[in-house]
């Protein structure tokens, strides 16, 4: 079918190997520096996430930033979480996501509230990622609402996104809930932050073994982490993630810990692009982002592919 | 049962502090299981109130009572000259024994107790578990008996989320039920089970659909 398709889904379906970053939005009604980075990761990133009030933090939404990317010239990837909006809020702003011409759209159940600055507020979580999912995917393919009414005409046509998170608990049911999302409609990942790399290719290979690289693009994710400090920090507070101790001694011993962490990350992302199934990396640098670049250029992934047919530039 | 816990003592003085004759009314059942309301609390309670109240300016009269169950006309109906007496009734039930109380005796003052917290049970001594969410559409043939909507803190139904490590869950300090779920699945051979997608759930029959009232015209007594 010919549709108008995103530019980071046209990549993949090129078979390039396809770079995505991340801007998180501000705490604050100013979209100026979402538009500065947007500008800044123009001709190095593909596409851009905006999170969705990441660690339950009020910012900036992700569909306005999304905008503001837009406008910047770049593409945005929406991120869309399950806490704060119910199946009602959830497809009008994929309704109007859309409408503002934004074309992908990765989904997340989302932090707790407990993490973020409004630990009080009630939480929603009328349907999880899973669900949203095959929500997103429904609204496109059977033009339906999630109750089952039609949509007359114009209905969403999104590129649909979801994580997964190798390093998280029990090892082997990360690869069926994997599976899972993309019997619900997911066709590209973006994994967790990966720093522990032997652990990934454990998971890469059950990947294989189930096929699910050949039914979806995967991306890893990948961080430049600042300093031995902020990789001791991660360490110990950040679940849901692994540091292994070598990278933080490393970073310490360091004469110059910002050019080790990119030297590390360009490593990293060297080394998963040898990984058998993977199809891109997302760099996550939220606070970091002007090294981007800098990391892209240094991993060899220079000059950013054209997308046939498309002629909006890359962000 | 349903798992409640005392206020804080000042909370609880501080709600009684304009009345001068007070009756703390205990429950024989799920509080008195879970140490918060049954008849000893009553008299403890009972006890600290006066005291407190001796050490000010204005004395403090109790009546002790403890019933079989707040949640019923009928063993209401037993206290209702303790009732006329008291100025203002001290419940020590949960939340449902509370109104009752309010509704049994319109023109008195009732003060809560306790805090009612979840639906659960004990799993060692001095330590409560939610175990029911009360969704009103229950789906535990499909998780191996393992309730997700109360227990997981995402009410995930196609869990694990991303936090689940070692068995815990991110949010806070309980098990992740996912974990748990998938491990009670798994020994039970029914792991193709977890592959099904699980939908949207029907939320109208918890309580996003309004206060639930269940009608069993073959039970009712007709006149
Ligand atoms: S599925 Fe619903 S009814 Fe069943 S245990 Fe869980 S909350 Fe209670
Ligand atoms: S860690 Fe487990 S219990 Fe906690 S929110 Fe995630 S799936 Fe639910």
């Amino acid at each position: 079918m010919s549709e108008n398709k995103s530019r980071l889904q046209t990549l993949f379906e090129q078979g390039e190997f396809v770079v995505t970053g991340e801007i998180g939005p501000p705490k604050s009604a100013n979209g100026e520096g979402i538009r500065k980075h947007a500008e800044h990761l123009k001709g190095y990133c593909d596409a851009t996430n905006l999170t969705d009030n990441q660690t339950a933090i009020v910012r900036l939404s992700s569909i306005a930033a999304g905008m503001h990317v837009l406008k910047a010239g770049g593409e945005p990837i929406i991120q869309m979480t399950c806490r704060d909006r119910n199946r009602i809020a959830i497809q009008s702003d994929l309704l109007g996501a859309y409408s503002l011409g934004m074309k992908n759209m990765l989904c997340l159940t989302g932090d707790h509230q407990s993490f973020g600055n409004h630990p009080t507020a009630a939480n929603v979580f009328d349907v999880d990622s899973i669900q949203l999912i095959r929500m997103v995917k429904r609204m496109r393919d059977e033009r339906v609402f999630a109750c089952g009414e039609e949509i007359k005409k114009d209905e969403p046509r999104f590129f649909i996104g979801a994580v997964a998170n190798p390093f998280a608990d029990p090892f082997e049911v990360r690869v069926y809930r994997m599976e899972k999302k993309i019997n619900a409609g997911a066709q590209f990942f973006q994994t967790q932050i990966i720093f522990d790399l032997e652990r990934f290719e454990r998971w890469m290979e059950l990947v294989r073994e189930r096929g699910l690289h050949e039914r979806a693009y995967i991306m890893a994710g990948v961080m430049p982490v600042k300093s031995a400090k902020v990789a001791a920090y991660m360490q110990k507070s950040v679940s849901g993630m692994i540091v292994p101790d070598e990278m933080v001694t490393r970073l310490k011993q360091a004469e110059d810990q910002q050019a080790e962490a990119v030297e590390i990350c360009v490593e990293q992302i060297k080394h998963v692009m040898n990984i058998k199934g993977v199809r891109g990396v997302h760099i996550m640098a939220v606070g970091w982002e002007e090294i981007v670049p800098v990391i892209v250029e240094k991993a060899g992934l220079l000059p950013r592919p054209q997308a046939a047919g498309i002629t909006q530039a890359a962000g | 049962m349903i798992i409640a816990e005392q206020k804080s003592f000042d909370e609880i003085a501080k709600m009684a502090a304009n009345f001068d004759k007070v009756l703390l009314l205990g429950c024989n059942e799920c509080v008195t299981v879970c140490l918060a309301g049954g008849e000893k609390e009553v008299g403890v309670l009972a006890a600290s109130l006066r005291l407190l109240r001796k050490q000010g300016d204005r004395p403090l009269t109790t009546l002790e009572e403890t019933i079989t169950r707040q949640c019923e006309w009928e063993y209401l109906d037993q206290i209702e000259k303790l009732a006329e007496e008291a100025d203002c009734i001290i419940s020590m039930a949960c939340g449902v024994g509370v109104q009752f109380v309010a509704e049994r005796f319109p023109d008195k003052w009732v003060i809560p107790a306790l805090n009612t917290k979840s639906a659960g049970g004990s799993v060692q001594h001095g330590v409560w578990e939610e175990r029911c969410g009360l969704c009103g559409e229950c789906i535990l043939y499909k998780t191996g008996g393992v309730c997700p909507v109360a227990r997981c803190s995402k009410r995930i139904l196609n869990g694990p989320c991303g936090g689940s490590q070692n068995g815990k869950c991110e949010v806070k300090d309980v098990d992740c039920i996912w974990d748990q779920i998938y491990k009670r699945m798994a020994a039970l051979g029914r792991m193709d089970w977890l592959m099904e997608i699980e939908l949207e759930k029907d939320w109208s029959k918890a309580r996003d659909g309004g206060p639930r009232k269940l009608v069993r015209e073959d039970v009712m007594i007709s006149e």
